[in-house]
């Protein structure tokens, strides 16, 4: 049997109400929110959030290859994948492959995975932009979703990979060019009347290759940018169309790329042993993936599911969000912007940069970050083991509001901060209001962008508080 | 093995410092200039006389070159020397053991900083290639930490710890009123700083040291030769320095309210000096009072207030010009201004100007027996730093 083994979804914090845009332009927007990437968060940052919810809970499993699917890659040339990589300490032998530019290549790295062999982690992400007042600005949202895929020889498969359906075809509906600020699409009746055929012969090739009839199907998870040709199209799923499960529009927005991924994990929190989940992504063509839940899943649960991360968050203002997207320039802070990383000295300490990865002294057994060779306790020299904490807790022990600083987005929240078991750190605190931010607050860790300098990008852990999604709330 | 200090075998026979300003008209080479010609001045001895020279910045120019050239030092040995905010006194110390090794006869330490060419307010730190993952904060943020630990620790009201906080910055605009060489020479009140906007954790602007441009010298030379050159010596009576590991950003022991290397480089000053209760044998000092919090724990550091206790002692006005142990009588960082590499120095020279009777009249420390002054000079961020403790005193023995 090969299915899904595991699934791990990444909302960010924040929320748009879309009747700002209309507030403040008097057009665009609509009911609802949208979710919003934070300022130091790219699709290569969320994809390893992600990717961590979905090993937490795939158990022991072994992945040797990791796909990385988005419409919005943080690099062009470089492999993205190589950083989320490096954030889950994979070994080198894991391969890491970017499946980028289009939005058909999430759900098309999830079907070739369950269709070939092996362990994958198949990780997608998409940052949705638009020009202000746009339809893409506000139905978009930005997200993150992974599922570990693999056979029952390597974890416990909670989902079978039943059939897939097929309908490819050339056709210009929407498009962008590298470097485009945004999006452009056709008329939209063109979409309509195009993706219509390609939904009923996509999903009746489906359940063909499956040897089911459409009602038997209790699940149908839709996704797509043309959300006129889903309404629409119903009829093209037959006595399914019925089964259309919540597309996460009223609150997190269209996720593009990750959003198949994204509500086949939503989906997986709902579904008892034996009910049938269809996939389907309209993107030129249309894709289905029909998957069938084992008896495992009564037994699973997602450490971080996504009705509660879509339930969560905390609102940003629309000038804010339009900052964070680089639509408005607003005035730094007048102090120098930070140097570009040097490649050979992070390439020297990729663990500790990408991995969170600090050094215990075995005869101390103090922890330090970063890693150290000579003890700060006792001196020994070099006697460390490597000591990960991208998983620990901590605590607050001290922090500050630094509104003079350089940063993409003032003030910067910054506190020290003492980890469960060992171990102190100066970091700065992300996804945070500062009058929520207290001594005694518990944090954890989080990859992030701090910023990019000379178009490098340079990543590192922050800290963030503990709220719906951790190993803490886990054991509580 | 041990720290023996060179009590009583160096005389500071000469010093000069220049205004500290936003020197808009003055280069670096200018403030070099100014000072070394007053510091030849006070001395008395030529440029010819003097036999090798520390030159102290911070991040205004690399190697003695930058000494040597403006002043055509010929044929002489210029030392550059950084350690952060305190490479004035680190440029000072080790010339003043150059003395004491018998290597030369006549010394001179300079610490310059040209700081307003930079385009940005504040002081910057020169970029180092990393591997980013360093912290970027700045330097009143890391030192605004002090104050929510030391509320916490001692059970102070915050409100009320802001207030002796600002208390300190109103002493030292006080005193560097009466200072012609300050940057800042109007006095301020306390209730007016707590009012203002908070720029890092509770620290308004005003908790923080002027940022200026200027330069500060002394010419030193061996105890036995002193008389030669001045009637009225100041001789070194202890040295001392402490270079950090770092370890209040590891070590979960550490809470912010004391600056560790600071004290350890006290406890050494005093054991070089033979003092041995510093609340009643130093008559003055100069402290680093790069933040308000600074000045408020390092009274506990040196010993003037005993632990927790400083915050009392400031509001009863103990540092005050009238007080019982005046503190940063010139204005300290705040109010005269921090040119990085000068300003260890220009402490000294506070300590040269009272203890020698030729402070102005104004901002005069009360007569009392009492016969050392000391200056405390410290760079880097609470839980890491350098700091320098250097006492000194008119009389041997």
């Amino acid at each position: 049997m090969r299915g899904i083994i595991a699934s791990g979804a990444y909302i960010p914090h924040r929320r748009l109400d879309r009747s700002e845009i209309a507030t403040l332009f008097g057009k665009g927007g609509g009911k609802g929110t949208r979710a919003v990437a934070s300022y130091d968060e790219d699709t290569t940052t969320m994809g390893a959030e992600a990717a961590r919810n979905a090993l937490r809970d795939a158990g022991d499993v072994d992945v040797d290859s990791l796909w990385f699917s988005t419409s919005t890659p943080a690099y062009l040339e470089k492999t993205n994948a190589a950083a989320i990589h490096a954030a889950l300490r994979l070994a080198p032998t894991v391969g890491a492959l970017d499946l980028g530019g289009a939005l058909r290549s999430g759900i098309g790295a999830l079907r070739t995975a369950l269709q070939g062999g092996g362990t994958a982690l198949v990780v997608s992400a998409d940052i949705r932009d638009g020009m202000a007042t746009s339809v893409d600005e506000s139905s978009g949202g930005d997200a993150a979703a992974a599922l570990v895929v693999g056979d029952d020889t390597a974890g416990t498969v909670i989902a079978e990979f039943v059939a897939a359906g097929i309908a490819t075809e050339e056709f210009l509906e929407r498009w962008r060019v590298p470097g485009a600020e945004r999006s452009r699409v056709w008329e939209e009746r063109f979409g309509e009347v195009t993706y219509g055929p390609l939904m009923k012969a996509a999903f009746e090739t489906a359940l063909a290759n499956a040897g089911v009839e459409a009602d038997q199907i209790d699940f149908l998870a839709v996704a797509g940018m043309h959300a006129r040709a889903i309404k629409r199209g119903g009829k093209a799923f037959g006595a399914a169309a019925d089964k259309m499960v919540d597309d996460l529009s009223g609150t997190v927005g269209n996720t593009g790329t990750a959003h198949p991924a994204l509500l086949l994990a939503a989906t997986l929190g709902q579904a008892e042993p034996g009910q049938l989940i269809a996939v389907v992504m309209l993107a030129d063509g249309v894709e289905v993936i029909i998957l069938r839940a084992t008896d495992a899943i009564a037994d699973y649960t997602s450490s971080a599911p996504v009705a509660a991360q879509a339930a969560a968050g905390a609102p940003v203002s629309y000038g804010k969000f339009l900052s964070w997207r680089g639509m408005v320039a607003v005035e730094p802070p007048n102090r120098p912007p930070p140097n570009r990383p040097s490649a050979s000295a992070a390439g020297r300490r990729t663990d500790w940069k990408f991995g969170f990865v600090g050094t215990r002294d075995r005869s101390s057994g103090m922890i330090h970050m970063p890693p150290a060779r000579v003890s700060q306790r006792g001196g020994a020299v070099d006697d460390m083991k490597p000591v990960e904490m991208a998983d620990t807790i901590g605590t607050i022990a001290a922090f500050t509001i630094d509104k003079l600083v350089y940063s993409p987005s003032p003030p910067v929240v910054f506190a020290v901060v003492d980890f469960d078991g060992g171990g102190r750190a100066p970091l700065e605190l992300t996804d945070v209001d500062p009058d929520e931010v207290e001594v005694g607050g518990r944090v954890e860790p989080t990859f992030r962008r701090l910023f990019t300098s000379d178009e490098i990008h340079n990543y590192f852990w922050k800290v963030r508080p503990v709220r719906t999604n951790s190993a803490e709330k886990e054991d509580a | 093995m041990g720290s023996h200090g060179i009590k009583d075998q160096v005389a500071i026979i000469g010093m000069g410092c220049t205004p500290f300003l936003e020197h808009w008209e003055k280069s670096l080479d200018d403030l070099i200039i100014d000072a070394a010609h007053a510091t030849y001045e006070s001395a008395g001895v030529k440029q010819e006389d003097i036999d090798a020279f520390w030159f102290g910045t911070s991040q205004s120019a690399a190697s003695g070159l930058a000494m040597a050239g403006p002043l055509k030092i010929q044929g002489k040995p210029v030392t550059r020397v950084e350690n952060y905010c305190a490479t004035g006194s680190e440029a000072m110390r080790n010339a003043a053991y150059a003395v004491a090794s018998g290597a030369y006869d006549v010394v001179m330490a300079l610490g310059a900083e040209k700081v307003k060419d930079g385009g940005y307010q504040g002081l910057n730190a020169f970029p180092i290639p990393t591997d980013g993952t360093q912290r970027t904060l700045t330097a009143a943020a890391m030192f605004s930490l002090i104050l929510p630990a030391y509320s916490k620790k001692y059970g102070v009201d915050p409100k009320e710890l802001r207030y002796t906080v600002a208390k300190i910055a109103e002493k030292n605009h006080y005193n560097g009123a009466r200072n012609p060489l300050a940057q800042f020479r109007r006095e301020t009140s306390a209730e007016q700083i707590c009012q203002m906007a908070a720029v890092a954790g509770e620290l308004s602007v005003f908790d923080c040291a002027g940022v200026a441009d200027g330069a500060a010298a002394v010419i030193m030379c061996r105890m036995e030769d002193a008389h030669k050159y001045c009637d009225n010596p100041l001789y070194i009576k202890a040295l001392s320095f402490v270079a950090g590991t770092g370890a209040g950003s590891l070590d979960p022991d550490y809470d912010y309210t004391t600056l560790t290397e600071s004290k350890w480089a006290a406890d050494d000053a005093y054991s070089q000096a033979g003092v041995t209760d510093p609340k009643t044998e130093i008559a003055m000092a100069e402290v680093h009072d790069c933040f308000t919090p600074t000045e408020l724990v390092l009274m506990e550091d040196l010993g003037f207030s005993d632990p927790g206790g400083a915050w009392q002692d400031v509001l009863d006005g103990a540092f005050q010009l009238d007080g019982r142990l005046p503190v940063n009588t010139d204005g300290g960082l705040k109010s005269f201004g921090h040119p990085v590499g000068a300003s260890g120095l220009r402490m000294l020279y506070e300590v040269w100007l009272q203890l020698r009777g030729e402070a102005p009249e104004d901002r005069r420390i009360p007569k009392t027996d009492r016969k050392l002054g000391l200056t405390q000079n410290l760079g880097g961020y609470p839980g890491e730093m350098v700091s320098f403790v250097g006492i000194y005193g008119p009389e041997l023995g």
